[in-house]
């Protein structure tokens, strides 16, 4: 387990710096000069200055990341142009309501895709079996950005269930939340679905049967279990997702979240949020997928001692 | 195979339509006041936007940008992809481990986040959408190509084409990507739909193509505006988005099912 430990955790500090590194760089990518695009035509010389000392960007490039890496250490991400407030309490501000929405739509996500790859893998080839794979690769095709006014427009307009958009009241989250779950319950049900087969087809589940256990038991103890591991790690990768499509999500719902917050700053071209958001939620995904292998090592003995699977 | 031909059809419609529609005797951009917000009827088969112009006319020239912007995305980073991974596999040492953490740090990046980063940073644009989604569509291609070449490159064939003198262009082409091609195919179909819902996700967030160019998500995200009183606006082109993606996926289901020989070989077929 140590050096396994060593390795993965080591991966994940050179990836960290990595991503630090590529979001520093996203600012001095902009064709022309910042200053210029952040002022505006009409600036005068002297505003331009003074902006570009306050900022920094007089200095040489190695100067400004070992600032900004320093920053970082002490989490002081800067200031917002546009509100003149530290970013890392910008931040801290949205942080719950995309925290919120992860949640929900986690639970959604889990919730549809368990028992519809469970039907699907035990009704194997019968119309259960392609009635559920149908909803996953439906799931799959459809955006974010339609599926959210789609589901806007029956339950909010016509029917008048949910706010159309916002966090005013606990029915707000309903919307945004199966918008964003519904993707990734399709791709989890297919992955339930094709891991689950995968185990019903071991000896053990053969001798479970054989002496007479009752099926649910089988499928429960013997069967989930086990195929819930790939499921599992999946689940991590498919964090990301999550995460990135909360940015078009909650543009859709005005979910006041770290997603349209990174918007709204790409939007005022206030590029120190819009550097934290990335660095924000990249760092999330790194660190939930270092998690997820960490368990998955500790559970699973082939992996942490090295041993293909 | 009857249930192939549907999609393929309606992708071979999407790529015409996307080559020949400026063609059509079509007006995106004429505004009519008159016809505000008029829902869908005899005068135009999907009805007028909140400038009056005509929303079929506009979904048809929305179906060349997705189609422009998929094809070059997809080829652009499927080059660029295999031939870092390429590279990377056959020259092994340092040069193979430094790509391979570039690969992992460009992997870090969930999802088309990046991409939304630089296309804002960038600037509106359709040019600025091909460069932010191809930055981070390479990796894929160079990760798959990697693997593949270092499983291939210790083979018979490819050890005698070396022995043989054959040049490193030579055994590149002749004789490891023709057993690359299958993979690498079935990634560039998934790439399809991947980049047709980025680039309308990118308009939708306002950071793609600029008006008055007519794109899929832009046109959704002019209708969230009106959902109430002119629901066609939303409802046409988030059907269009959802039915190319829809054959791409479909058709991309049946490529793996023929070209993976993994899954010809026993259960893996059900997965």
């Amino acid at each position: 387990m140590p050096s396994y430990l060593i390795q993965r955790v080591g991966g994940a500090v050179i990836v960290v710096i990595g991503v630090v590194c590529i979001v520093f760089l996203l600012i001095h990518l902009i064709p022309g000069d910042p200053v210029d695009v952040m002022l505006g035509e009409g600036a005068t010389p002297a505003d331009r200055e003074s902006l570009r000392s306050s900022i920094g960007l007089d200095r040489p490039v190695a100067v400004q990341f070992a600032a900004y890496l320093e920053g970082l250490t002490r989490l002081d991400l800067g200031t917002s142009f546009h509100s003149q407030r530290p970013v890392a309490d910008v931040l801290l501000e949205r942080l719950p309501a995309t925290a919120l929405l992860a949640a929900v739509s986690l639970l959604i996500a889990t919730v549809l895709a368990l028992p519809l790859g469970m039907l699907a893998a035990v009704r194997r080839d019968t119309p259960w079996d392609t009635g559920s794979m149908a909803f996953s690769m439906l799931g799959v095709s459809i955006p974010n950005f339609w599926l959210g006014p789609l589901l806007i427009l029956v339950f909010s307009l016509w029917l008048g269930w949910f706010p159309v958009s916002g966090r005013e009241g606990a029915g707000a989250v309903v919307l945004p939340a199966l918008t964003l779950g519904t993707g990734l319950a399709a791709i989890l049900s297919r992955m339930v679905r094709s891991s689950l087969l995968e185990v019903l087809g071991e000896d053990y589940i053969r001798t479970a049967r054989a002496k007479g256990l009752p099926p649910y038991l089988i499928l429960l103890r013997h069967g989930l279990r086990n195929a819930l591991l790939p499921v599992i790690t999946l689940l991590g990768l498919q964090l990301g997702a999550l995460l990135a499509g909360a940015v078009v999500t909650e543009t859709v719902f005005s979910w006041p979240g770290i997603g349209l917050l990174t918007i709204e700053a790409i939007q005022t071209r206030d590029y120190p949020v819009v550097q934290a958001c990335v660095l924000l939620i990249s760092l999330t995904y790194v660190l939930v997928n270092l998690l997820t292998d960490l368990a998955y090592a500790w559970v699973d003995p082939r992996i942490r001692l090295g041993a293909t699977p | 195979m009857t249930r192939g031909w549907l999609p393929a059809g309606i992708l071979l419609g999407w790529a015409l339509l996307a080559l020949g529609v400026q063609f059509l005797s079509l007006s995106p951009n004429q505004i009519r006041l008159e016809q505000i917000l008029v829902p869908p009827g005899s005068e135009a088969l999907l009805g007028f936007d909140d400038l009056g112009r005509k929303i079929g006319d506009r979904l048809l020239f929305g179906a060349r940008t997705s189609f422009l912007v998929a094809a070059w995305v997809v080829c652009l980073s499927a080059i660029l992809g295999t031939l870092i991974g390429t590279f990377s596999a056959w020259r092994g040492g340092w040069w193979d481990r430094l790509l391979v953490q570039l690969i992992d740090i460009f992997l870090a990046f969930p999802g088309i986040l990046l991409a939304i980063a630089l296309a804002g940073l960038l600037g509106p644009g359709i040019d600025n959408v091909v460069i932010a989604l191809t930055v981070v569509g390479w990796v894929g291609y160079a990760r798959l190509s990697r693997a593949q070449v270092l499983s291939l490159k210790h083979r018979e064939h490819v050890m005698a084409a070396e022995a043989l003198g054959s040049r490193k262009h030579v055994i590149m082409l002749r004789h490891l990507l023709p057993l690359m091609a299958a993979p690498l195919i079935i990634e560039a179909t998934f790439g399809v739909a991947a980049v047709v819902i980025a680039e309308a996700g990118l308009s939708f967030l306002g950071l793609g193509v600029q008006p008055p160019a007519a794109s899929w998500g832009a046109m959704i995200r002019d209708g969230t505006r009106y959902l109430l009183v002119a629901p066609h606006m939303v409802l046409a082109p988030g059907l269009a988005i959802f039915i190319v993606v829809l054959s791409v996926n479909l058709l991309g289901d049946r490529l793996r099912d023929r070209l993976d020989t993994r899954s010809l070989s026993g259960r893996r077929a059900a997965a």
